[in-house]
């Protein structure tokens, strides 16, 4: 008896592990689900912009618009150029898709709470790892296989195209991606998401974004490297429908097509979290004394302004061409946080 | 000497080939049915083929067995941006034929000018729309549709139709316009501008926009005249040649508007240059609406204009006329003319060769939009695959007009 309740997991570790499943279930519903209120947003977003009403049809405000939509991309009928790399092109968008719900293991949505009943504190977050910054790169960085292979598999000259540019312009943005990520690193003087956060806690004025001066630069090589790493315009060169038709997705149909979305709009919403997280004080409020609104709100909140300001610039902006979008990349973004860099640097040496 | 040949076949195995690419006839910003044949290194144009004729009806064989009025709404469906100024091109041709050019009462010609002035600001705001979203400005192109809105309804207005108007026949125009559609023209006289200057705060300005514009396809004054360039293609490389204003045909030359021109011949002075040309179409407009005159709509020649429509149900002579009228037509004398307008595209000319019955033996198009599209592989060479879409908006093709 005694040598059973040594093999058998103690309570906690079972209620531990029960959590993390439970917490693993609900992020990865309201990832999988949050597009179909993203789509709605962004045609609504478009159609104010355009000055037309949007989506108005089904459900209230055309509500339900979206999932009509993914009703009909389930019943669709599946095609497979019969030419292409079938294994291939069948697990790309999945391979896309993975790494950009993956990214969610590590994001903190709050710091903890107390559960009443079973008196638990959970942490709002599935995992605090001491790399998460590291984490997120590495596994973001497995996406645009996804791009590649699918666009390679397609066996079509434009879906190509479509994922030589892809490769290209994710790989050269990753760089400044990871630069700006160094320099939130250097401002926090830490590689977990959680402490980030701690970092920032207390009034507005100890956000990144106002670590002066560098925090704004380093907002704005962060914002322009993610807008690339997105592939949303200006910065949509690997589905540029005005040159290459769709890009790497052009051979796709029915859920594999709304795969690549999704993967997409997941890793809007991952990195207008992270937006959120390295330099707008995470969970925190502006102002401490807020005690109304909970944490988690304030988090959505900022997140949700960044996904609309997604969806305005690529209804304002046109695109830019391949080229110059590589001479941005090289040219502008990765010199200058090599420069801020050493600023920051420094900064936290002298200062 | 094993390593040394080894290398070599590395280097033939890295080395890139050509590609050829079919951009279009199905392709989103293939300006219709245009089939380009590009063959790429890499993003980089090596030979850029336009292949044309996706669209080809046969428009010029067709006229050889119609009436000569019976073919004023095949015009239409030429550059289907702009109906009226195809009509006009058209009705004058027969008209000067004809022998009657000389007789179009000035209100008939008054309305054809208001008409085509804003058959020009319609395809303009096409072009540059449909432009801007080919660089992935979406809204810019729903803007610009919004306003093009506001000219398609001024032609239901005055012919009932918004695309395919018909509204001019040989020897006059065939509604007559009543105040308010004038109103809604000076509506759209004032609200135009302001909607460029919208236009011009989200593209002229922005960054990018030029980027993708400034320096691409530019084309030098002397080059663009030997390609055969007009309309706002040629004045963007900065020759001034407008025949609206150097060899006036209808009343132009009572109005005063200039004629814009560029400097570089590049796809962003094309693009200005058509802001521009929108601003002094609408001067036109607004000169010929303060000097509207009043009297008939068309000649008082029975055998080329028949009776009005509610004339004929209650007079016999009248609806023999009529019967006649779209039964055999007019014959026109033996000969040939030539006559052309300053289409929105560039200059639309008709030739027509007369054998003195109801139907032309020989109908010629002049289209812009074809001699145009033949710049491409000069322009398009040694450039990224972007800015051929980029030239190709730039010069604003239409496929109606260009394959006929």
């Amino acid at each position: 008896m005694t040598e059973l309740t040594n093999i058998l997991p103690s309570m906690a570790t079972v209620l531990q592990v029960i959590m993390i499943a439970v917490k693993c279930v609900i992020i990865a519903g309201i990832v999988m689900n949050l597009p179909i209120i993203l789509v709605w947003l962004e045609r609504k977003v478009a159609g104010h912009i355009q000055q037309r009403p949007g989506p108005m049809r089904i459900g209230p405000h055309g509500l339900l618009q979206s999932v009509a939509d993914g009703i009909k991309l389930i019943f669709k009928e599946d095609i497979i150029p019969s030419k292409a790399d079938k294994i291939v092109f069948i697990i790309a968008p999945v391979i896309a898709l993975i790494p950009a719900m993956t990214v969610f293991v590590t994001i903190p949505f709050g710091d903890s709470i107390m559960i009443p009943y079973i008196n638990q504190e959970v942490t709002l977050y599935i995992a605090d790892f001491n790399v998460a910054i590291l984490f997120i790169l590495a596994v973001g960085g497995i996406s645009v296989y996804g791009f590649m292979l699918g666009g390679w598999a397609s066996n079509s000259k434009y879906a190509l195209l479509g994922s030589i540019r892809a490769a290209a312009q994710m790989i050269s943005y990753e760089v400044a991606f990871s630069f700006a990520a160094i320099g939130v690193v250097m401002m926090t003087n830490s590689l977990s998401l959680v402490d980030i956060v701690h970092a920032q806690d207390g009034w507005f004025t100890n956000w990144n974004i106002l670590y002066l001066p560098v925090g704004p630069v380093w907002f704005c090589i962060f914002f322009v490297a993610a807008l690339a790493e997105l592939n949303r315009i200006p910065f949509d060169m690997s589905e540029d429908e005005g040159s290459l038709a769709a890009g790497y997705q052009v051979e796709y149909s029915g859920m594999k097509f709304s795969l690549f979305a999704l993967a997409e709009y997941s890793a809007m919403v991952s990195i207008s979290v992270l937006c959120v997280i390295f330099f707008f004080g995470g969970w925190n409020a502006p102002i401490p004394g807020i005690p109304i609104v909970p944490p988690v709100l304030w988090l959505i909140g900022k997140t949700f302004v960044f996904i609309y300001f997604f969806m305005v610039i690529r209804f304002t902006l046109p695109r830019y061409r391949y080229d110059q979008l590589m001479t941005i990349g090289w040219k502008v973004l990765i010199p200058l946080s090599l420069v801020m860099i050493l600023i920051t640097g420094l900064m936290r040496i002298l200062l | 000497m094993s390593e040394n040949e080894n290398i070599e076949d590395r280097e033939e195995l890295l080395s890139t080939k050509k590609v050829t690419i079919s951009m279009g006839p199905q392709h989103p910003s293939a300006h219709g049915v245009l089939h380009l044949i590009l063959e790429m290194q890499g993003e980089k144009i090596l030979r850029a083929e336009p292949d044309i004729g996706y669209l080809h009806r046969g428009t010029e064989k067709i006229a050889e067995n119609l009436l000569y009025h019976q073919f004023t709404p095949y015009t239409d469906r030429l550059d289907y941006m702009s109906a009226m100024s195809n009509n006009m091109a058209y009705v004058m041709a027969v008209e000067k034929a004809l022998g009657i050019e000389g007789d179009i009462p000035d209100r008939a010609e008054y309305l054809r000018v208001i008409v085509a002035e804003l058959a020009r600001c319609a395809s303009h705001l096409l072009g540059i729309g449909a432009w801007a979203v080919d660089m992935g400005a979406l809204t810019a192109f729903l803007y610009c549709i919004r306003e093009r809105e506001m000219c398609l309804d001024l032609f239901e207005m005055i012919s009932g139709a918004r695309m395919t108007c018909s509204y001019m026949r040989v020897g006059g125009v065939r509604y007559d316009a009543d105040q308010k559609f004038f109103d809604k023209v000076r509506d759209f006289v004032r609200i135009l501008p302001e909607k460029l200057d919208e236009y011009n705060k989200l593209l002229t300005g922005n960054r990018i926009w030029i980027q993708r514009n400034r320096d691409i396809g530019a084309i030098s004054a002397e080059d663009a005249i030997n390609f055969g360039f007009t309309g706002p293609n040629l004045r963007a490389s900065g020759v001034p040649w407008d025949i609206r204003k150097d060899t006036p045909y209808s009343v132009y030359d009572r109005f005063d508007f200039d004629v814009p021109v560029g400097e570089k011949g590049d796809c962003f002075d094309r693009y200005l240059l058509r802001m521009a040309e929108m601003r002094q179409s609408l001067r036109i407009i607004e000169q010929a609406l303060d000097s509207m005159p009043d009297g008939p709509i068309a000649v008082d020649i029975p055998d080329v204009v028949p009776p009005a429509k509610d004339a004929i149900y209650d007079n016999m002579e009248n609806l023999i006329h009529h019967f006649k009228y779209v039964s055999s037509g007019f014959t026109v004398p033996e000969g040939e003319v030539y006559s052309a307008i300053e289409g929105p595209k560039g200059i639309l000319g008709v030739y027509i060769l007369s054998d003195g019955t109801e139907k032309p033996y020989r109908l010629k198009l002049r289209v812009p939009s074809f001699v145009n599209l033949q710049v491409m592989d000069f322009l398009s060479k040694e450039t990224y695959m972007a800015d051929v879409v980029a030239i190709l908006s730039s010069l604003d093709p239409v496929f109606g007009e260009c394959d006929k």
